[in-house]
């Protein structure tokens, strides 16, 4: 018989979603912050990123191809995410040899020994920007001063964040009040005009990304909005209690990386909890670890290390705190 | 507009068939109708090879509470007994029945006249089922007469109808509420007398609002019975989540709907209480839509049980070329017939005949984690932790994550990007996980 019919359990309809397309999505999402370190720091945002991209999925190919001896499947997009992002989190005047050394800790280490897409406990970026930051603190802090395509890249003009600012400025005894006078303004931050890591800068380009994401439900809103909420009701708390010695809320979401953490590194699938209510746990604890570290730790900035330690809580949150079940709580009328 | 609150799945509706009208399929040469076309004990064969039946005469009693009687849908001589493969995929016993003529058993009232006085008691209409082999036509084919006994200890406050059919493809019910509405609600009030309940709701998925505006306007004739739209959302016509939707009780892990007192009949089933209860029709036909994107005559037939799924295809104008999978149901719950023999049964809902092109899964992909199944699921489980737990064979986790409680609607898989098969594990875990819960039993 030439017709053999196929039998198979249903569902016998599948949805339109794919690995490839979410990735896709978050691709496209990333544009709008892409161009706009483009246009703040010029050729260097173009080279980095081409930089950690190549290398992030070459290392991936090599590994799939050479040791794990599986089918490649680069063309998923998951190491073109990885490579984006990790590019987002370093400054644009980096040396390539040291994005290459951090897209194989990325991508080797963080990604491909725990066996691949899916089952690395921490994110990738992340790793591979926390090991590069501790290994070559000197490059990884400098930052040029946005100036656009006359930023120049390993000879740019740099100067600090406005994060780093104010931690030593309040270190050497400075009221806020008096740093608030050398850092940009909240419009000039919410534009981007300010040093940082290339993708950080641009709230409003992170925005337009996040806009994206939930229209295309790639990513709920539970992630987000708890991490900036809880940060944004820690912060009041401590401004009000001290204002001349903490800086307002809108200071501490706009500067630093809270907004490209919030919407691109912590809701990375892979390393994020399952179910809203965990979700929500786990936002509010990168909010909170977050203020802790820049108020009381010794890093200006604390969302790379804030996001990794809650990824270390994912499984643990996974296995004890269950959605309420359909009929569980009898509850009626 | 209401709906059901956690989770569920937008598939494509494709219903190409919500303008055919209903016709009547040619009657076959003969037709195999096994004994176990419902939930229960199979039914018990009284009659032998070479006996005349006529259309509508018992030939299989209902044996034990859970169990229903089998009905003759043809006129003719029985061949033989034997064995079909049904949808199931398994062989089962039937009654092989060559057709002839149609000569109805003559109590049965064929007259297009349409009877609204109810005269049976509660105990009587109970009854009439019973014999009628009436059983639940959403599919589950759960016998009508033991959902229809309220034990001592509950009660049952509102009846809930089933007019959502949230399957894409499927029309049957639609067309159905359409063509005989006054007998759907004549049928409604024959179940709350049996019942003994004064409201009855029933719910309609807003993608008929034909069949809405229809129902509504009838049902201000019919005391107590008020219809609701719901937005679309599957699986809606799931009983709790209908519950859930309509008067929103949460039916407990593992209860029936009488634990919130209710119960839910499905449209097709009140128009077969109707035709037993005023007609003295016994079960032994029902609407079934033949479709698929191929299919050069997609429509709804009034097919007898036994005939052949082949006749049914014959009628839309033949198996297209492409044809890659045939399921019998609808597409996210239905079940994929092995060749074109199998029989139409109470449970038939439809027929679908997929295209090659639609007929294969894509190979799966690891998981990401994104947590689309979770947000899928109509119940609140952890689909992707269930299909781990089966996987490796962690049944009594799998148990207490309350796999039992997963319903297979299959949205879990629908969804998932990387195509993985989680309901197929699902499954193979909840049937672990419930033979071992019987092995305990058994032992203490």
């Amino acid at each position: 018989m030439s017709n053999l019919l196929n039998v198979s359990p249903s569902p016998h309809e599948h949805g339109q979603e794919t690995t490839r397309k979410l990735m896709t999505g978050v691709i496209i999402a990333l544009i709008p912050a892409f161009l706009a370190s483009v246009f703040y720091f010029g050729y260097g945002a173009i080279i980095v990123t081409a930089t950690s991209v190549i290398s992030c999925m070459l290392f991936e190919y090599l590994i799939q191809r050479f040791i794990f001896k599986k089918p490649v499947t680069i063309t998923d997009g998951s190491a073109v995410v990885t490579g984006i992002l990790l590019a987002f989190n370093l400054p644009s005047n980096i040396p390539v040899f040291i994005i290459i050394i951090g897209a194989f800790v990325s991508i080797a280490i963080a990604k491909m020994t725990f066996g691949g897409l899916g089952n690395n406990p921490f994110n990738p970026a992340l790793v591979g920007r926390v090991f590069m930051l501790i290994s070559f603190p000197v490059q990884m802090t400098s930052w040029p001063v946005p100036k656009g395509f006359a930023t120049g890249y390993t000879d740019a003009i740099t100067g600090a964040t406005p994060l780093a600012i104010v931690k030593e400025g309040l270190k050497n005894g400075d009221t806020i009040q008096q740093l608030m006078a050398q850092v940009p303004g909240p419009a000039q931050m919410f534009l981007g005009k300010m040093g940082g890591s290339m993708g950080e800068v641009a709230a409003v380009a992170l925005l337009i990304g996040l806009i994206y994401l939930l229209v295309k439900r790639i990513i709920t809103w539970h992630i987000p909005v708890s991490i900036i909420g809880s940060m944004a009701i820690f912060t009041t708390i401590l401004w009000l209690i001290n204002p001349d010695k903490n800086a307002d809320p809108m200071f501490h979401i706009l500067a630093g990386g809270v907004l490209l953490g919030a919407i691109f590194m912590a809701t990375d699938y892979v390393t994020s909890p399952m179910n809203p209510k965990t979700m929500m746990i786990y936002g509010c604890g990168i909010g909170i670890l977050t203020v802790v570290i820049r108020v009381w730790g010794a890093y200006p900035e604390g969302v790379s290390f804030a996001i990794l330690i809650m990824n270390a809580f994912v499984p643990l949150m996974n296995a004890f705190i269950k959605p309420k079940r359909f009929g569980e709580v009898v509850k009626n009328g | 507009m209401k709906t059901f609150s956690t989770g569920g799945v937008h598939p494509p509706e494709n219903k190409l068939t919500a303008n055919c009208s209903i016709q009547y399929l040619p009657l076959p040469q003969s037709v195999a109708i096994p004994v176990s076309q419902h939930i229960g004990t199979p039914a018990n064969i009284v009659v032998n090879k070479g006996d005349s039946v006529k259309t509508g005469q018992v030939i299989a009693e209902s044996k034990g509470f859970v169990s229903a009687f089998i009905h003759s849908s043809v006129s003719g001589k029985v061949n033989k007994i034997d064995t079909v493969i049904d949808t199931s995929g398994y062989r089962q016993t039937a009654v092989f029945i060559d057709v002839e003529g149609d000569e109805w058993v003559d109590t049965i009232d064929r007259s297009e006249e349409i009877l609204t006085d109810i005269k049976l008691s509660s105990e009587d209409i109970i009854r009439k089922c019973l014999q009628s082999g009436i059983v639940g036509m959403g599919g589950a084919t759960f016998p009508s007469h033991v959902k229809l006994t309220v034990p001592a200890g509950k009660k049952c406050d509102v009846l809930i109808i089933n007019g959502v059919e949230c399957e894409p493809y499927l029309t049957s019910d639609h067309r159905l509420m359409l063509e005989r509405g006054e007998e759907v609600l004549i049928g409604t009030t024959i179940l709350m007398k049996a019942l003994n309940v004064s409201m009855a709701l029933m719910g309609i998925e807003n993608n008929k609002p034909d069949a809405i505006e229809h129902l509504t306007r009838l049902a201000t004739g019919f005391k107590g019975i008020t219809v609701y739209p719901l937005k679309v959302k599957y699986p809606q016509g799931a009983e709790k989540q209908l519950i859930k939707a309509l008067i929103n009780r949460e039916v407990p892990s593992g209860r029936l709907p009488l634990d919130v007192n209710t119960v839910v009949h499905n449209v097709g089933t009140a128009f077969a209480v109707y035709e037993a209860v005023q007609k003295n029709k016994p079960l032994f036909e029902r609407v079934v839509t033949i479709t698929g994107k191929s299919v050069a005559k997609p429509g709804n037939y009034v097919v007898r049980t036994g005939t052949p799924v082949s006749k049914l295809i014959d009628a839309a104008g033949g198996l297209p070329e492409d044809t890659g999978k045939i399921v019998s149901g609808g597409p996210m719950m239905g079940k994929a017939i092995t060749n074109t023999g199998v029989p139409v049964v109470k449970g038939t809902s439809g027929i679908i005949l997929f295209p090659k092109s639609e007929s294969e899964r894509k190979s799966p992909e690891p998981c990401i984690r994104c947590a689309k199944c979770v947000s899928a699921c109509a119940l609140n489980l952890e689909p992707y932790l269930l299909m781990t737990l089966s996987e490796k064979g962690l049944f009594e986790m799998a148990g207490k994550e309350r796999i039992t409680d997963c319903m297979e609607c299959g949205s879990c898989s629908y969804t998932c990007p990387a195509g993985r098969p989680l309901l197929d594990y699902i499954r193979l875990g909840k049937a672990t996980v419930i033979k071992m819960a019987r092995e305990r039993v058994i032992k203490n």
